[in-house]
């Protein structure tokens, strides 16, 4: 690691996200385009640790009937089911499938919970102007960012389910309420992840304050 | 020079000057370590050849059906679109609406957009509203979820092989290639190489 050097903001250059050109910041302006690709840039991504934070609640809320209510309800000529997340995973480990129910539980329990609470941690980091590890923080934002979209898991299982067990008289499943609660938490970190800027970790450490 | 040859770390915002490399190597931050830049071989033929070939797989995964599904003398079957349209039938809208956007829309999207933005550029002029496609391809990834879809397709077969026998279809196959396709075409699409390619152009 070598602290020495300057962040491109503070000497009002702008950096792109999509194309990664580096231009001069508009005078007066806290938004500008890419002279090359067009898109928005600015110094840091626009009240980043306010939305951030907004959105995380919201998922966090709609984390309770994502996993209270069923996401599938299932009848059959054994009776009527309805299935949580995590009766779901119980299903396939008592069934017999323990290393599946293992990626399951990861996939729509574990990981949306590491992602609440590790955006919590680093929103709160960076509010108090932490100077800790920047560089394990951002990899810990890295890492919330790749495996969010995984979660989604549990939705295709649905999706594929819903779509072939409809059997008359035999079996039939049908989606639940805590389907769509579900899919609400995923795309929520999703965009809480998004409108993050990683940038914010490293900036107490060079004593930058933009944005 | 109309560009300075500058970058600023994406992580970390650190300035520093870009250096030429070898074919296959990377250039990471000074102060943070991550990897700013890649140099890869042929980047742009890479990534239309496998958006080319992605369409076709495409296809074919959406189709026919994914699996069918056998109990006694009943059997059913299902595409990705029926699976989308079971949902909406059901009332789910919202989760239809993200099957639908993250297995068809923003993959169908993503082939598109390389091959609007590569085709041109390889027989040697700049496609017509470049930006537009470029901005989206390199906002959309992390929507493309084919690679998940597969996982969920591999759990629900072990669930549903519990209560019926279970018979692969062509598609399963098809979206298994469609897969490696798209995340090839997508990764070997270097935004440098891709600038360089366009301002040669214009």
């Amino acid at each position: 690691m070598n602290p020495r050097g300057v962040a491109a903001a503070s000497v009002g250059l702008w950096a792109c996200n999509l194309c990664k050109l580096v231009s001069k910041s508009p005078l007066q302006a806290s938004m500008g385009h890419c002279p090359r690709c067009g898109a928005r840039i600015h110094a840091r991504k626009p009240h980043a640790v306010v939305r951030t934070w907004a959105l995380l609640i919201t998922a966090a809320v709609l984390y309770v009937p994502a996993n209270v209510l069923p996401v599938m309800e299932t009848s059959s000529l054994f009776g009527f089911q309805k299935d949580t997340i995590l009766s779901g995973v119980v299903y396939l480990w008592t069934s017999g499938s323990q290393p599946l129910s293992l990626l399951v539980f990861i996939a729509s329990i574990a990981v949306p919970l590491l992602k609440l609470t590790s955006l919590a941690f680093l929103l709160a980091s960076v509010q108090f102007r932490s100077v800790w590890r920047p560089d394990q923080r951002v990899r810990l934002y890295r890492t919330v960012e790749f495996i969010g979209r995984w979660s989604m898991l549990d939705i295709y299982v649905g999706a594929i389910l819903v779509a072939l067990v409809h059997f008359q008289g035999l079996a039939t499943i049908v989606a639940g309420p805590g389907a769509t609660a579900f899919g609400a938490v995923v795309v929520l970190t999703m965009f809480a992840a998004m409108s993050f800027d990683p940038r914010l970790i490293w900036d107490p450490a060079g004593n930058i304050r933009v944005g | 020079m109309r560009y300075a040859p500058l970058i600023a770390c994406q992580e970390c915002d650190l300035l520093q000057h870009e250096t030429r490399l070898q074919a296959g190597a990377a250039a990471h931050c000074n102060r943070c370590g991550i990897e700013l830049y890649r140099q890869r071989a042929d980047s742009l033929d890479r990534s239309l050849a496998c958006a080319l070939a992605a369409g076709v797989f495409f296809v074919v995964a959406n189709a026919f059906p994914i699996v069918r599904l056998q109990i006694q003398t009943e059997q059913t079957q299902s595409t990705l679109f029926g699976a989308v349209h079971a949902l909406a039938t059901q009332g789910m809208w919202f989760v239809a609406g993200l099957v639908f956007i993250t297995t068809i829309l923003v993959p169908a999207a993503q082939i598109a957009a390389i091959s609007y933005l590569l085709l041109p550029l390889r027989l040697g002029k700049a496609p017509r509203g470049l930006e537009f496609a470029f901005r989206f391809l390199r906002s959309a990834g992390p929507w493309g979820m084919i690679d998940v879809f597969m996982l969920g397709v591999l759990v629900s077969l072990v669930k549903l092989s519990h209560m019926a026998s279970v018979v692969p279809g062509i598609a399963l196959w098809s979206f298994t290639g469609l897969m490696f396709l798209v995340a090839a075409a997508t990764a070997a699409f270097d935004p440098r190489a891709f600038w360089i390619s366009v301002e040669a152009r214009r």
